[in-house]
C-alpha cells in the first residue's frame, strides 16, 4: 500500500482522510510493515465501505485485512439506524457467523503426546470434514427451525453439550430476533444433514499446546496455564450460510438503485436497516448465526466423546467461542451518548472490556476471549478485549493472519505431502481428505500471524494472552 | 481449439475464466474452470445429468446465477459434474444442462466446497472474437 496516501495519526493508526464522498475517514490499524505490504484493495474497499449511507465514526481495517468481497476481509463498520444506515449481505461475508470456539482439555502435552497418532486417527474419522461429508443427523422441516431460533441452545437441549456451555459462547447461545421463515427453502436444504459438519477450506480442528503465556493474571482468569491443552475448532454456518449469503447478495444489488443507494462496487451490496430487505437479511443473517453456534455445538460433542474414549481423564469446559463474520446490534459511545448501532465485523473479531455486562460472570473481569486462529504452523493465540477496545474500533480485533499467497499459488509452491511431512518433523500430525488442500493451506501461505497480533496490541485493540501450537490439526 | 478455461490468483480465494467462441460456450467453460478448483476434470464420470434454468437482470448477474445453481446442486445432491452445455443465451435466461456423477470420496479427492460465486472481478465480455466470463469463487 502506498503509505503516501495515509495520514499517520500514531504508531499503529493510519488514517485516510475523507475524500469523493466518504462519509466518514477510514482508519487501518498495522505497523508500518504490515501497511506496506498490506493489499492496496484494502484502501480502496476501505474508501468504499465509508461511503455507505448512516455508517458513523470511521470504516475500520484490522492489521490482517486483506482483499475481501465489497468490505476489506478484517473490516469493521457500523450503521445508525436513525441516519439512514444500511445492513450489507456483503460487509457480512458468504460464511455467517465463521468463528473460533475454544475447549479447554484438562490435560498437558505429555498426556496427548502419549496418543497423539491414535487421537488424530480418532478425531479425523469421526469429525465429518471435506466435500460431500454428511453429519450424524437429518433435520426435519420443523427441527430445522427450532435450531434456527435457538442456536447452541437448541443442540444442548438435545444432548450435544452442557448448559454451562451456553454463557461461555456470544449472544449466550443464542442470536435473538432469528427469523427461520426469512431463510429460503434452498438454503434449509443444503444445511438438512450438513449439522456436525467442518467444511472445507481454510477450516480446522486442532488438538494445541500453550506454549507461552504473556499475561499471567488473564491466563489465569481464562484457565489456562503453559503445557495446557487445548481444542480449537474453526467453521461456520456451512451450506445454508453460503445460500443465505449469495440469495441477498443478488437481492441487495438489484434493489440498490430502488433505495437510492448507488454501490461503488456490486459486492458492497446492502439495504437500509429500515427496509423489508434490510429486516429480512437480518432476521435470515441471525438465523445463520444460530446455525454456526449449533454446528460448533455438535462438533464439540463429537470431540469430547473422542477424548472420552482415548484421554478419559479429559475434561473439556468451553473456554470461549467468537463469530467473525457478522452483523450484530450493539451499544456503543457515539457523540457521547450510547447509541444502538449495528456493527458489520467482516473476518474481525468482537473485543469487549473488563466489566461489559454482556460477558459472563467469570470473564468479566478479565475481558472477553479474543481467538486468532492462525495457519497449521505459525499456530494461534488468545486475546484479551481491553478498555481501550470500544474507543478503538467498536470493540473489534483482528481474526487471523490473513493469506499472503493465493491458493492457486501455493498449490504450485508445496505439495499436500511436503507439507505434511515437514510438520510431521516438527511434532504435528495433520489429517486431511485431500493433500492438495493440504498444500493450499500451507503455514508459508499465510501471513505472520505473530506481526499481526503484536500490531493488535499495540494498538490497544486487545491484550496478548497466550500463544498456542498445534499438535493435532484436522484440516477440512 | 478455442473454448478453454483457466484460473486466476485472488487473494484468498480464486478466479475462474471461461473462453468460448459463444456467450454460452464461455459460460459452459467457466463452470468448468469451477469445477476444477474443486477437483480434476478429468476425474469426473457422465453417467447423469441435471438440467439448470435461471434468469437475471444482465449477463454478469446471470453468470453468477449459473455457477450458484451448480453449486446448490453439487451441494443437495452431493454430485460433481465434469461437462456443461448452455443453450445460446436468450438475453436475460439461461438454459443449461450438467452431467456428472455423484461424489464418492473413496474415488473423488476433493479439494475444497465451494461457498458460493462472488460478484469480484465478475465480467462476461467480447476480447478479440472471443467471449470471456470470469469471476470469483469464495471457497
Amino acid at each position: 500500500m502506498d503509505l503516501g496516501l495515509l495520514t499517520r495519526r500514531s504508531q499503529y493508526e493510519w488514517e485516510i482522510p475523507r475524500h469523493d464522498g466518504m462519509r466518514v475517514p477510514a482508519v487501518i490499524f498495522a505497523d508500518e510493515a504490515l501497511m506496506r505490504a498490506m493489499d492496496p484493495k484494502v484502501y480502496e474497499q476501505s474508501v468504499n465501505v465509508a461511503r455507505l449511507p448512516g455508517i458513523v465514526t470511521a470504516a475500520y481495517a484490522m492489521p490482517d485485512a486483506h482483499w475481501g468481497y465489497g468490505f476489506p476481509i478484517g473490516g469493521v463498520a457500523a450503521f445508525d439506524p436513525d441516519e439512514g444506515g444500511v445492513v450489507s449481505a456483503g460487509g457480512v461475508g458468504f460464511d455467517i457467523s465463521c468463528g473460533v470456539r475454544c475447549l479447554h482439555t484438562r490435560l498437558v502435552r505429555a498426556d496427548v503426546m502419549r496418543v497423539q497418532q491414535s487421537l488424530a486417527d480418532a478425531l479425523f474419522s469421526r469429525v465429518p470434514v471435506g466435500l460431500g461429508s454428511t453429519g450424524l443427523i437429518e433435520l426435519s422441516p420443523a427441527e430445522m427451525d427450532a435450531m434456527l431460533a435457538g442456536g447452541a441452545h437448541w443442540a444442548v437441549a438435545r444432548g450435544w453439550g452442557a448448559a454451562e456451555d451456553l454463557e461461555r459462547i456470544e449472544e449466550c447461545g443464542q442470536m435473538r430476533d432469528a427469523v427461520p421463515d426469512a431463510v429460503s427453502e434452498q438454503a434449509k436444504n443444503r444445511q438438512k444433514d450438513e449439522m456436525g459438519t467442518l467444511g472445507s477450506g481454510n477450516h480446522y480442528l486442532e488438538v494445541q499446546e500453550v506454549t507461552e503465556v504473556f499475561d499471567a493474571a488473564i491466563a489465569r482468569a481464562f484457565g489456562i496455564s503453559p503445557g495446557d491443552v487445548v481444542v480449537m475448532i474453526h467453521c461456520g454456518s456451512r451450506g445454508l450460510g453460503h445460500q443465505i449469503g449469495s440469495e441477498f447478495l443478488r437481492r441487495m444489488v438489484v434493489d440498490a438503485p430502488r433505495y437510492g443507494i448507488a454501490l461503488p462496487d456490486r459486492e458492497l451490496a446492502c439495504a437500509p436497516l429500515g427496509s423489508e430487505l434490510g429486516r429480512q437479511y437480518l432476521g435470515a443473517m441471525r438465523a445463520a448465526i444460530n446455525c454456526a453456534l449449533a454446528n460448533r455445538q455438535i462438533l464439540t460433542h463429537i470431540v469430547r466423546r473422542v477424548f472420552a474414549e482415548l484421554l478419559p481423564h479429559a475434561s473439556l469446559p468451553l473456554l470461549y467461542d467468537i463469530s467473525h463474520n457478522t452483523c450484530k446490534v450493539e451499544e456503543h459511545r457515539l457523540d457521547g451518548g450510547l447509541k444502538r448501532l449495528y456493527v458489520h465485523r467482516k473476518g474481525a473479531t468482537r473485543a469487549f472490556g473488563p466489566g461489559h455486562p454482556d460477558l459472563p460472570d467469570g470473564l468479566r473481569p478479565a475481558g472477553q476471549p479474543v481467538l486468532i486462529g492462525g495457519s497449521m504452523g505459525a499456530g494461534s493465540y488468545i486475546l484479551a478485549g481491553t478498555a481501550s477496545s470500544e474507543s478503538r474500533a467498536f470493540s473489534s480485533a483482528c481474526h487471523g493472519a490473513g493469506r499472503a499467497m493465493s491458493r492457486h499459488q501455493a498449490s504450485k509452491t508445496w505439495t499436500g505431502r511436503q507439507v505434511s511431512d515437514e510438520l510431521a518433523a516438527r511434532g504435528i500430525l495433520v489429517r486431511s481428505p485431500s493433500m492438495r488442500g493440504i498444500a493450499e493451506e500451507a503455514p508459508g501461505a499465510y501471513k505472520d500471524v505473530s506481526a499481526v497480533v503484536e500490531a493488535a496490541h499495540a494498538a490497544g485493540l486487545a491484550r496478548k494472552v497466550a500463544r498456542l501450537v498445534p499438535l493435532v490439526c484436522i484440516k477440512g | 481449439m478455442s473454448a478453454r478455461w483457466e484460473h486466476f490468483a485472488h487473494g484468498a480465494d480464486i478466479g475462474i475464466r471461461g473462453i468460448g467462441t459463444t456467450k454460452a460456450e464461455a459460460f459452459e467453460q467457466a463452470a468448468l474452470a469451477m469445477t476444477a478448483v474443486v477437483i480434476e476434470p478429468s476425474t469426473i464420470t457422465a453417467r447423469e445429468s441435471r438440467n439448470v434454468e435461471c434468469a437475471a437482470p444482465d449477463d454478469e448477474l446471470l453468470l453468477v446465477e449459473w455457477l450458484n445453481a451448480l453449486i446448490y446442486l453439487m451441494s443437495v445432491q452431493r454430485m460433481l459434474f465434469g461437462r456443461f452445455s448452455v443453450q445460446p443465451l436468450d438475453r436475460s435466461r439461461l438454459q443449461g444442462e450438467a452431467a456428472g456423477e455423484k461424489l464418492d470420496p473413496a474415488r473423488h479427492r476433493a479439494v475444497v466446497e465451494l461457498k458460493g460465486a462472488t460478484y469480484t472481478m465478475l465480467s462476461v465480455k467480447q476480447q478479440c472474437g472471443l467471449w470471456v466470463a470470469q469471476t470469483v469463487v469464495d471457497v
